[in-house]
């Protein structure tokens, strides 16, 4: 008899302990979810050319524009670093301008990131260049089968149409 | 089902179980991340963008999934110590959090080394780096209230109570690069698709993984006996032991 009633206080101070476990951690959850939400914008890494294009990004200040360098777009200055490309997420175009050092990964085709700032005439002054590397891994052999792969499978379509 | 737990978790059952079990996972850790490390160093290929670079993903990913595999099992074992005050649950939670913070370290500090040549920058604040080092903090918080509070019953129960909050940071590293524009990749692996990885390098990585898995249980025992000899310094068990060295 004493057992049980022994038993049955402990069970219900557990219980408790169990309840303030369970309520600080919903507690704090909620509450970072409602400041995740609030400062959504400031957890943005960069904007997409659409974003720029539909105004949202800031205007005389700096911030990073992200996307992909469009292929047969990059422009070199003889003599000098200065270059010229367009970037796109496929949606909409965004032109950067950046003189320097660029990284390993920059090429056409690429996802990079530029920080810098938008000119009057939509045109982007880059500061610095990042390269983004995709979640893609594979040898450079399987990367050259697959893009013969789809050339095929586009020269296919051409001539089935 | 209670009084098999109470026995298994008894410290003094602990002490004697775990050192037969610490030389296994020990041995088969190092054995296995040398073979992991041989595949990924040598017989993996390299990658079509990256070439040679990328194979730190052989040190950072594993080290980066123990980061967060590590603080769950802290704030799991610190949950049972805090509600049905088993006190091993504290010992592994005590145990695990320098090994876990080592592990976060590795992580951002070869994610760091491998960004310079790749992205151009050591460290970007992006959604994925900053949680990761929030994380580390998190492991940096729980150390300072476990040393810095004399009663022990104390420091479990704060600390405790602060690997329990840190938990939300988990699944914010985790959908990070999903849920934010980052610099950081998406997830290769760890998603409901097929991994995005050729499959001779994705073998060492897995092995890697494991390897870095059974690591942990070697370290979190050796650092589990320290912690529970010390608690338990006066108690009759630790003076038979002594005295019968």
């Amino acid at each position: 008899m004493s057992e049980l009633g022994y038993q049955k206080k402990g069970m219900s101070k557990r219980g408790k302990r169990k309840m303030v476990v369970a309520l600080v951690l919903l507690g704090v959850a909620i509450a970072t979810v409602l400041a995740l939400t609030a400062f959504e914008e400031n957890l943005l890494y960069f904007y997409s050319p659409t974003q720029i294009h539909d105004g949202e990004a800031p205007a005389n200040r700096s911030f990073r524009v992200g996307g992909m360098v469009v292929d047969g777009s990059v422009q070199r200055e003889q003599n000098s670093l200065a270059i010229r490309f367009d970037l796109s997420d496929n949606a909409n175009v965004v032109p950067v301008t950046y003189s320097g050092i660029l990284p390993d990964l920059f090429r056409e085709g690429q996802g990079i990131v530029a920080i810098g700032k938008l000119d009057n005439q939509g045109l982007f002054i880059a500061d610095e260049v990042l390269a983004k590397h995709d979640e893609n891994y594979m040898p450079p052999e399987v990367h050259e089968a697959l893009k013969a792969g789809e050339a095929a499978n586009k020269a296919a379509q051409t001539l089935t149409n | 089902m209670w009084n098999w737990i109470q026995k298994f978790s008894s410290p003094k059952y602990f002490y004697d179980m775990s050192a037969k079990l610490i030389p296994w996972f020990a041995v088969a850790a190092f054995l296995l991340s040398v073979y992991g490390l041989y595949l990924g160093l040598f017989v993996a290929p390299p990658d079509y963008q990256q070439g040679e670079s990328y194979r730190i993903i052989y040190i950072h990913v594993p080290s980066a999934w123990m980061s967060l595999f590590v603080y769950m099992v802290m704030a799991i074992s610190a949950g049972i110590g805090l509600i049905w005050q088993i006190r091993l649950a504290d010992v592994i939670a005590a145990a695990s959090a320098p090994i876990g913070a080592s592990f976060t370290f590795i992580a951002l500090i070869t994610g760091s080394l491998w960004g310079k040549p790749m992205w151009g920058a050591y460290w970007v604040w992006d959604a994925r780096l900053t949680s990761e080092l929030i994380l580390l903090f998190l492991y940096f918080g729980y150390m300072a209230l476990q040393a810095s509070i004399e009663d022990q019953r104390m420091a479990d129960k704060a600390s405790g109570l602060l690997a329990i909050v840190g938990v939300v940071n988990i699944p914010i590293i985790h959908y990070s690069v999903e849920w934010w524009n980052t610099l950081h990749q998406g997830a290769t692996v760890t998603k409901l698709d097929k991994p995005s990885i050729h499959i001779d390098m994705l073998i060492p990585l897995l092995l890697m993984a494991l390897a870095f898995k059974l690591l942990y249980v070697a370290l979190v025992l050796v650092r589990a006996r320290n912690e529970v000899l010390y608690r338990d310094r006066n108690r009759r068990w630790v003076r038979e032991l002594i005295e019968s060295l």
